[in-house]
């Protein structure tokens, strides 16, 4: 009598599909994957930790690395709740300009997820493609912030600086074309025989399921629950902005890739009407005790000299409490729970992960299912390993 | 005597020196001809237009390390590449390029040898070929290859079968099995108008056999890292691309051969066409890969065997039923 033996696949750290150091190992029974462990912790820099030994604002770069496809969400995601802790109100020009950045950054999140969901399906070309556009948004970024991929543009208060005027002109032509990139690579894609077979029905989370598991972002909504923190809890005026919030209906892949399809094209529509109704004004919120002075004025006036060192070498002390606050990063609800013992230090700094929750669904997709739907489905999930780990 | 077997001699090292030469410029078409899709520039720093740069990858791999796995069987491991290499090249043998020539008195056939079994000796080679796969994976004893020559195995059996059945119609046209006798047939029509069906079952077919995408699915770096060939390193490495590109040669070959009329057409010299031919397939594989996405096993098992096989039958018996109509 023929015996069935399970093998137990290794894959991970290092393999080409796991999108950084995520392992996973996996019990097989043929081609089919009976059970799936990921194994997490080869990326852990204990930023959270960190932290705690910097003032509040040299806690900004920190965030940078989290997601770092995403740097701007992240920093949006700290300084809001830094800015709760405080009461502060930020200007106006800042709140759009934050909206902007975060909303160039989800396409650019997704352009990468996109181009490397394709090339773990085998589809190599769209990842080039999806660069390209990547490529265009990172300039921008680069124009207006300094860096092209650790920005760390945002501040308590406000913004590091307003945007340069050659950035206008280079965004009106991005929003120009984006358009017609983003059609080119569904035509590859959408309905595309082998692309649909890959992945309709495959990775399957139901509604329920993935409301159990604490899944967010656009996990949650292909699986048919209606929520964006964005419109459930505006923050930094996206309740003045006009957008749909994607919904799927299956959960599985191909609805995953579809509700971040529209989302990319969604975002688009809030980054013209933040860019078309930008409000005139300063980019930092007029209170000396938080905000950096402008430079030049360190040599004229000695009130502002005194404020930069200070801000500088001690930091501001927020009072003392505990915020919870958090916006709906690319990847998922981006949370920020800080605790301040009146100190300049943050006593405790807790980041909810939205790649670190959304992971644990997938031993609920891809167990039953074949190691190339496991490939795909870790794909679909969206990760990133710096933000798992921390 | 002694003169044929030199003649055959003569050719046998002129077209395997030819077909590694051709091997060697693939991979730099398939290299720039991907980097166009995907706008790029590929490579052009090697020589002029990056001339120079299969060359240098050959170079490159000689000196690499060769590294024997201590868990591998070692003969098996060695025989694996070789093998793959020597059936995708022996294939060529009984491909016709050519028209008779004249030179010095002597009238030459322009391919090595005409087999009246051509057909059969084609793909009685191209199925040894899966056993360099099969042997390389099992012989790794390493996981990974292990799934990918199990993948290989099931492929390249079930697409085997349509290969095969796709060609009978062919056979039926032309009477023969020798390869000369099939180009001979499509003096005035190309087999590819008459048996359109075929024509695509077989196409479709041969992505499997030479493992490319979307059918690629016993390498699949994005799952199984590289598949059969993961443990291999340096020359053997080398030795498993040669034999893949070496395939896609002898595979664009064959396609031209049973279906476009082989070495045949207008104005130019039988070879220029025959070459032309085949180069058009080629780049007709490197544009698919550069467009699809990959099939997933069970999916390409189902194509196989509930699509193209039936279809290929299908297309047998109306071939049978037309040619027993006008007799």
């Amino acid at each position: 009598m023929a015996t069935s033996e399970r093998m137990i696949l290794n894959i991970g750290p290092q393999h080409p599909s796991t999108h950084g150091v995520l392992r996973l190992v996996v019990e097989l029974e043929g081609e089919t994957v009976v059970k799936v462990t990921p194994h997490i912790g080869y990326l852990h820099r204990a930023i959270e930790k960190l932290c705690e030994t910097k003032t509040y604002h040299q806690c900004i770069p920190l965030t940078d690395r989290l997601d770092y496809l995403a740097p701007l969400s992240n920093n949006l995601g700290y300084v809001l709740a830094v800015e709760k802790l405080l009461g502060l109100e930020v200007p106006r020009r800042a709140q759009y300009l934050r909206v902007l950045m975060a909303e160039l950054t989800r396409i650019s999140s997704h352009l990468i997820w996109l181009g490397t969901h394709a090339m773990d399906v085998g589809a190599i070309s769209v990842f080039l493609y999806t660069f390209r556009e990547r490529e265009t948004t990172y300039d921008l970024f680069e124009l207006a912030h300094g860096a092209r991929m650790n920005v760390s543009y945002m501040r308590v208060g406000g913004l590091a600086r307003d945007i340069p005027p050659e950035f206008t002109a280079r965004l009106k032509a991005f929003m120009a074309e984006f358009t017609a990139r983003m059609d080119e690579y569904e035509t590859l894609l959408t309905k595309n025989r082998i692309w649909l077979n890959r992945t309709r029905g495959v990775g399957c989370l139901s509604g329920a399921d993935a409301v159990a598991l604490g899944v967010s972002g656009p996990n949650l909504r292909a699986s048919g629950v209606d929520w964006d923190i964005r419109r459930a809890a505006p923050y930094s005026a996206y309740d003045e902005f006009d957008f749909r919030v994607a919904v799927g209906q299956n959960g599985d892949v191909y609805d995953r890739y579809l509700v971040r399809l529209t989302e990319m094209r969604e975002s688009l529509k809030i980054v013209r009407q933040a860019f078309e109704g930008l409000p005139d004004g300063p980019v930092m919120v007029d209170d000396p005790k938080v905000a950096f002075p402008p430079k030049e004025r360190l040599s004229e006036d000695m009130e502002s000299l005194i404020h930069h060192f200070k801000l500088v070498s001690e930091g501001f002390s927020p009072p003392e409490g505990e915020v919870y606050s958090s916006i709906e990063a690319p990847k998922g609800e981006l949370g920020f729970y800080v605790v301040s013992d009146g100190g300049p230090n943050p006593y405790r700094i807790k980041v909810r992960p939205p790649s670190f929750v959304n992971l644990q669904a997938l031993p609920k997709m891809a167990e039953g299912r074949l190691i190339a739907d496991l490939v795909a489905i870790v794909g679909s999930i969206d990760i990133v390993l710096g933000e798992v780990d921390r | 005597m002694l003169e044929l077997v030199l003649i055959a001699l003569v050719k046998s090292v002129v077209v395997l020196v030819a077909l590694l030469l051709m091997v060697a410029y693939l991979t730099l078409m398939e290299r720039v001809v991907i980097a166009r899709i995907q706008v790029r520039v590929g490579p052009n720093r090697v020589g002029p237009f990056g001339l120079l740069q299969p060359i240098a990858d050959g170079i490159k791999l000689l000196l690499k390390e060769d590294v024997i796995p201590a868990q591998a069987d070692k003969y098996l491991y060695v025989l694996a590449p070789a093998l793959s290499f020597g059936a995708a090249f022996a294939t060529f043998a009984v491909i016709p390029f050519g028209d008779t020539v004249v030179l010095w008195g002597r009238r030459i056939s322009l391919g090595i040898a005409d087999v009246n079994v051509g057909l059969l000796y084609v793909f009685a080679i191209s199925s040894l070929g899966v056993y360099g796969i099969v042997f390389g994976a099992w012989a790794s004893n390493s996981k990974y290859p292990l799934l990918g020559g199990l993948r290989s195995a099931a492929q390249m059996v079930s697409y085997e079968l349509c290969l095969v059945f796709s060609v009978v119609g062919v056979l039926m046209l032309s009477d023969s099995t020798s390869l000369a006798d099939v180009v001979a047939g499509q003096a005035k029509v190309w087999y590819a108008v008459l048996q359109p069906v075929g024509f695509l079952v077989f196409l479709m077919a041969s992505f499997a056999e030479v493992n490319r995408l979307p059918f690629d699915l016993p390498e699949a770096e994005n799952e199984l890292v590289g598949g059969f060939h993961t443990e291999y390193s340096s020359m053997k490495f080398a030795m498993f691309f040669l034999g893949e590109y070496g395939s896609m040669i002898t595979t664009s070959a064959m396609i031209t051969t049973l279906y476009l009329g082989g070495w045949r057409g207008p104005f130019f010299p039988p070879v220029v066409w025959f070459l032309i031919k085949v180069v058009a397939f080629l780049f007709f594989f490197i544009w698919v890969r550069g467009t699809l996405p990959r099939f997933r096993y069970d999916q390409l098992m189902k194509f196989g065997w509930k699509v193209l096989l039936p279809v290929s039958i299908a297309n047998i018996l109306v071939t049978g039923l037309v040619l027993a109509w006008t007799s």
